[in-house]
């Protein structure tokens, strides 16, 4: 085959395998995408979407396949040559520097890619400032990328994709941090780089607002590539059945007790710069939902409640007595639990053995008052616990680390519960797992305001929302916009109401 | 193949490979030179040198399990040594014999530990209430300790002590040397704590991941101060087997301790980002270093080669333990294939 | 124009330069004629050496490791060029001394790189490591004893004076050439971080390490260019401190090595990395310096110089790390 042949296929990976330690990220994927086209790559997370990305990118290099430009397959790849290649990737993280300016941040790598040896500030300057230009943004060139809002680095590192020559442009999970306008700016960049010949790819678990500029969609599960097809034949509800394996029932939960008493109260709760005049009831049994954009106040609220924000004024009562402010340790014995958003860096000791991961929630219970601990109790009462929540591993010594992102979940589910809290608050419960933990994930927390617990769920994962949600609490700039019962709205009802 | 893995498994752990290269070093030491290195006089000189410097590589390894580090340990150590010398030197003297001097060395004693538990809140309070670096804190608070010193003796040694101070350094109890006793006692406890108490526990968890243990509700601020003053109370004790063996108390003692200290207790396996770590791996560390310069010592070798072989072997075990594929020839070769 | 209003105090070379002017400030107070040339030539003499030390801690600071060797290499390759000069060239000219010291003192860094770039060894660990070995192997297989005969060209080196002059009193004082090795030193210093890609590349890694590989920068490289440009810097300093003292004695410089980082940290490098200044790092080391040399003129008797730095080192490092924990919990 001469490369002129295949001209059209911009980028393609042929027969492409990756495992990791043993276990198949990416299992003998096919794929292409063509000059000008958008393709949508969507699947849950853990199902080999950002092993594809980072084999492009040159970051990871596959056991086995081919990777060819333009129909000339490549050799090993590395960052450097991706990116000289046309490839730019804008990570889910942005990967910035933080420490460095706004025009330094876009420039960086189109400097490496001339090979410049010399720092040139006029040139790193004009480059940043005819850049933003095109993408339409103006920020300060000089200000240190730490400064920035979420929103703004997002579009820094969408300048920094732009700024040299793009061939194809990936973006990973590129819509969280955006706002319905700032997401219709988006779509109005993509589709002049479409017709300047750039190809896009969205990488995505969400990608009912992106579809309308996207030709093809690419569906993968386990590693595997399950569907494919142009982009019209799909929408939200057969990508999640793509994406899942199955039909997700649109179930709601069990209706609560209308006579379950109260047993949070939030009044007034402000914290300048996070959240406004927030003020909530949860009752007994009862599962609330909390939604908005990522900037929107939701997890600065999440971290206020249980005591990690401390907000400026305002009350929180449980059980008819104050909680004392911004004090975790205080929260937690009052009875409140707080299940972090970023399982991985919040909450695990990734190194440590799973039984001690359990075990460091009830170290009081089991400790005598010299602070000797009854060891036997102590793992005995871990073990229960991990049986309960059906954490499967064969041995309970072994690293966190070693288990799947649900049964991760679970062990950080059953620190807390075995303290006997009367509110859980779980921020993101199902990020990072796959799909069958994560319905039993939902199972527990619906188990969970069975027996009376006040559950608050704070998540963008909308069907999430919809199935354990008994109630409903959007924010929007630091405000509750909207308390909605969850059995009165549907997914795309409650997706606008979001990005409004 | 078998002997091969079981051979692997021996030397799987961090503190397993510490006891086999504490065996070997001896080994070595008796076959170069065994009549002096296995004489009893030996046996007997080693047990008195070490326990000074391996109790600061236990107050070493506490705050670093933590992911934090004392720096300040031998200007405690100087400081509570002075303070419990003055005191001595004021009310005791060095005519003073029975009850009367045992109290006053008592009293001498429960001085130098308050000053180390106070150094050691000071510490404490620098990092877990204002935010300090450990690494800064410890720097600067070890300065002005070890700056009260001087200002306090304008930089000689305080001396003339009852005749008790030296038990404490130079004794026997039961034929075995008091400091190693000592030594022993203080490790144990540490292991106990480390392994048995709540308090242990979440030393470990915070030093493996402090953002964890703070969403996990851990009393950080409550569980560093504690290990901050533990840290000065060892150092203080620490202090006082070096004024017993030196007769005196100077400001400027075991300046060479405070590397050591970090060195055994890197050696010793732990990590110093915190979260990992065993007081048997430091103990076997503080042999392995003892065994090493006392042999050397007797083959002749200078002392500053000891220093090379030290650091050389920190780096030797570094590299294992970051590859501990390399020492399985049976595993690097099934990889490669 | 000089704006006042645009001084950000929250700036840690803005509160060391403060403090600086109010230690003249009681100074002169105290002794009119503390604010006169001899005063400032006792000050950049006493700063010639710990600036080069700053300035390569610093480096390391901004790329996120951390460097205790720099001081035992200093002294192995002042001690180590001395007597190879002394064996094999006693006369050749001062710069040559200088070259060999710089090129004894990168090659020493370089085993420090190829351990941590190479290995991925911590960076604390390993100059910690080879801080021993440095030392033990000078002392063990090179000598002990000082040499107080330096070869011509350090000697030389030493003597050269820039400026002299004389006291109302008839004593003498003077700026020696060494001096303008610093200002070179802080000089290509400034240039490499500042205006070249390899610089950039420094803050980069110290900024995000993972987003420097993502976007291609060859971080072994950038860490190995460091260590050996550290090394050659510790060489060089070595030397100075030697041809300044007419003496090389192989237990002087090692020791301070945490006091020159607490200087660097004074003058705003954090220790996690992508932030560090020169003139940060030259203004911690002149308040060090002040300190150390003029505190009896303040009143405070000598014996608490070292209560003074341990002072000064807790508040310059304390107030931004209590101000960093206050804005931390400020924010969301």
């Amino acid at each position: 085959m001469t490369p002129n042949s295949a001209v059209q296929e911009l980028i393609s990976l042929k027969r492409v395998t990756k495992t990791y330690s043993g276990i198949t990220a990416l299992d003998d994927v096919n794929f292409s995408i063509r000059k000008g086209e958008a393709v949508c790559l969507a699947g849950e997370n853990g199902s080999g979407k950002s092993t594809l990305i980072k084999i492009l990118a040159g970051v990871e290099q596959p056991d086995c396949g081919r990777i060819e430009f333009s129909g000339v397959e490549q050799g090993t790849l590395n960052p450097r040559l991706s990116a000289a290649s046309g490839i730019k990737v804008i990570f889910q993280d942005f990967s910035l520097f933080p420490n460095l300016s706004v025009a330094e941040n876009i420039a960086f790598s189109a400097e490496i890619s001339i090979g410049a040896k010399l720092f040139n500030k006029k040139r790193v300057n004009d480059l940043g400032r005819t850049t933003m230009a095109r993408v339409g943004v103006d920020l300060d060139l000089d200000a240190p990328v730490e400064t920035l809002s979420v929103a703004h680095k997002q579009l820094v590192a969408i300048c920094r994709a732009l700024a040299t020559d793009a061939r194809l442009i990936i973006m990973d999970e590129p819509t969280t941090a955006l706002t319905e306008k700032e997401v219709r700016a988006l779509l109005a960049i993509i589709r002049r780089l479409k017709a300047d010949g750039v190809a896009v790819l969205f990488v995505s678990h969400k990608l009912a607002e992106v579809l309308e500029v996207c030709e093809s969609v690419v569906v993968l599960r386990n590693g595997k590539k399950v569907a494919e097809g142009p982009a019209r034949d799909f929408d939200s509800k057969i990508l999640t059945r793509h994406m899942t394996g199955r039909d997700v029932a649109a179930a709601s939960p069990k209706p609560i007790d209308k006579a379950a008493p109260e047993l949070l109260r939030v009044d007034n709760l402000n914290k300048a710069g996070a959240f406004e005049n927030v003020s909530f009831r949860l009752h007994q049994g009862e599962v609330l939902g909390i939604s908005g954009l990522l900037g929107s106040g939701r997890t600065a609220l999440a971290k206020a409640l249980f005591g990690l924000v401390a907000p400026d004024d305002g009350t929180i009562t449980l059980n008819g007595k104050r909680v004392a402010l911004g004090n975790p340790l205080q929260a937690a014995a009052a009875g409140i639990g707080y299940v972090p958003e970023d399982r991985l860096t919040e909450g695990l000791f990734l190194l440590q053995p799973i039984a001690r991961n359990v075990a460091i929630g009830m170290l009081e219970a089991h400790a005598a008052r010299s602070g000797l601990l009854d060891l036997r109790s102590l793992w005995d009462e871990t073990a229960d616990w991990l049986k309960r929540l059906k954490v499967k591993t064969s041995n309970i010594e072994a690293p966190v680390r070693s288990l799947s992102g649900g049964n991760q979940q679970r062990v950080v589910l059953a620190r807390w519960l075995a303290r006997g809290p009367d509110v859980l608050v779980l921020n993101g419960p199902s990020v990072g797992v796959d799909v069958g933990s994560k319905a039993e994930i939902h199972d527990i927390i619906a188990g969970l305001s069975g027996q009376g617990l006040g559950v608050i769920v704070i998540s963008d994962d909308l069907p999430e929302l919809l199935t354990t949600c008994h109630r409903i609490l959007v924010m929007k700039d630091g405000r509750i916009i909207d308390d909605v019962s969850g059995a009165a709205i549907n997914e795309a009802d409650l997706a606008h109401r979001l990005a409004s | 193949m078998v002997q091969n893995s079981r051979l692997y498994a021996l030397i799987a752990s961090p503190e397993a490979r510490l006891a086999v290269i504490a065996v070997l070093v001896f080994a070595g030491m008796a076959a170069l030179s065994p009549d002096r290195f296995l004489s009893a006089q030996n046996m007997t000189s080693m047990a008195f040198q070490f326990p000074e410097f391996a109790i600061l590589a236990l107050a070493m390894t506490l705050t670093m399990l933590t992911g934090g580090i004392d720096l300040s340990v031998v200007g405690i150590g100087n400081l509570s040594a002075i303070i419990a010398a003055t005191i001595l030197t004021s009310f005791a003297g060095a005519g003073l014999t029975g009850t009367d001097a045992l109290m006053w060395y008592g009293i001498g004693m429960g001085a130098a530990i308050l000053v180390g538990a106070c150094a050691g809140l000071l510490n404490g309070v620098l990092i877990a209430v204002l935010g300090l670096p450990a690494i800064l804190a410890t720097l600067g608070s070890g300065l002005i300790f070890t700056g009260l010193a001087v200002v306090l003796t304008n930089g000689s040694a305080v001396m003339g002590f009852p005749a008790v101070v030296a038990w404490l350094g130079n004794g026997l109890l039961f034929g075995i040397p008091v400091p190693l006793i000592l030594f022993a006692v203080l490790a144990a406890g540490l292991s106990y704590i480390l392994t048995r108490t709540g308090f242990g526990l979440k030393v470990q968890m915070f030093g493996a991941n402090p953002l964890a243990a703070r969403f996990a509700a851990i009393d950080i601020t409550g569980m560093l101060l504690r290990v901050y003053v533990s840290s000065g109370v060892l150092a203080s004790i620490a202090g006082m087997v070096v004024m017993s063996r030196a007769n005196s108390a100077k400001a400027d003692y075991g300046s060479s301790y405070l590397l050591l200290a970090v060195l055994i207790a890197v050696l010793g396996g732990v990590n110093p980002y915190g979260g990992y770590g065993r007081v048997i791996g430091v103990v076997l560390a503080v042999l392995s270093m003892q065994f090493l310069s006392s042999g050397l010592n007797m083959l002749g070798v200078s002392n500053f080669s000891r220093e090379l072989i030290w650091g050389a072997l920190l780096i030797m075990v570094m590299i294992i333990n970051s590859r501990p594929d390399l020492l399985n020839p049976f595993k690097a070769q099934r990889a490669k294939s | 124009m000089f704006d006042l209003t645009k001084i950000n105090f929250a700036r840690n070379e803005t509160l060391v330069l403060l403090v600086i002017i109010g230690f003249c400030f009681l100074a002169a107070l105290s002794d009119p004629g503390f604010l006169s040339l001899p005063t400032l030539f006792d000050l950049l003499r006493g700063s010639i050496v710990l600036t080069i030390f700053a300035v390569a801690a610093m480096l390391v600071l901004v790329s996120g490791g951390i460097d205790v060797s720099f001081t035992a290499i200093a002294a192995f390759t002042m001690y180590a060029t001395a007597m190879l000069l002394n064996i094999y060239a006693p006369g050749v000219p001062w710069f040559v001394a200088l070259a060999l010291g710089m090129l004894i003192g990168g090659g020493l860094g370089a085993i420090n790189g190829v351990l941590i770039a190479g290995l991925g060894l911590p960076t604390l660990i390993v100059t910690l490591g080879t801080l021993s070995i440095f030392r033990g192997f000078m002392l063990t297989f090179i000598g002990q004893k000082q040499i107080t005969t330096l070869p011509a060209g350090m000697r030389e080196f030493g003597r050269m004076m820039m400026i002299r002059g004389e006291n109302a009193d008839g004593s003498f004082y003077a700026l020696p050439w060494a001096f303008a090795a610093t200002v070179l030193v802080v000089v290509v210093t400034w240039f490499i971080l500042q205006r070249t890609m390899l610089g950039r590349s420094i803050f980069a890694i110290g900024g995000s390490v993972e987003s420097a590989r993502r976007i291609g920068i060859n971080v072994p490289a950038t860490q190995f260019f460091i260590y050996v440009y550290v090394g050659a810097l510790a060489g060089l300093g070595g030397i100075i401190h030697s041809s300044m003292a007419r003496v090389a004695n192989p237990f002087d410089l090692v020791g301070p090595e945490l006091y020159v980082i607490a200087a660097v940290v004074l003058g705003g490098a954090r220790l996690a990395g992508g932030y560090g200044t020169l003139a940060g790092t030259m203004l911690g080391v002149a308040l060090i310096v002040l300190v150390r040399n003029s505190l009896v003129v303040i009143g405070v008797p000598a014996t608490w110089q070292s209560v003074a730095v341990g002072v000064l080192i807790l508040i310059g490092t304390g107030l931004p790390a209590w101000q960093a924990k206050r804005s931390a919990a400020r924010a969301a």
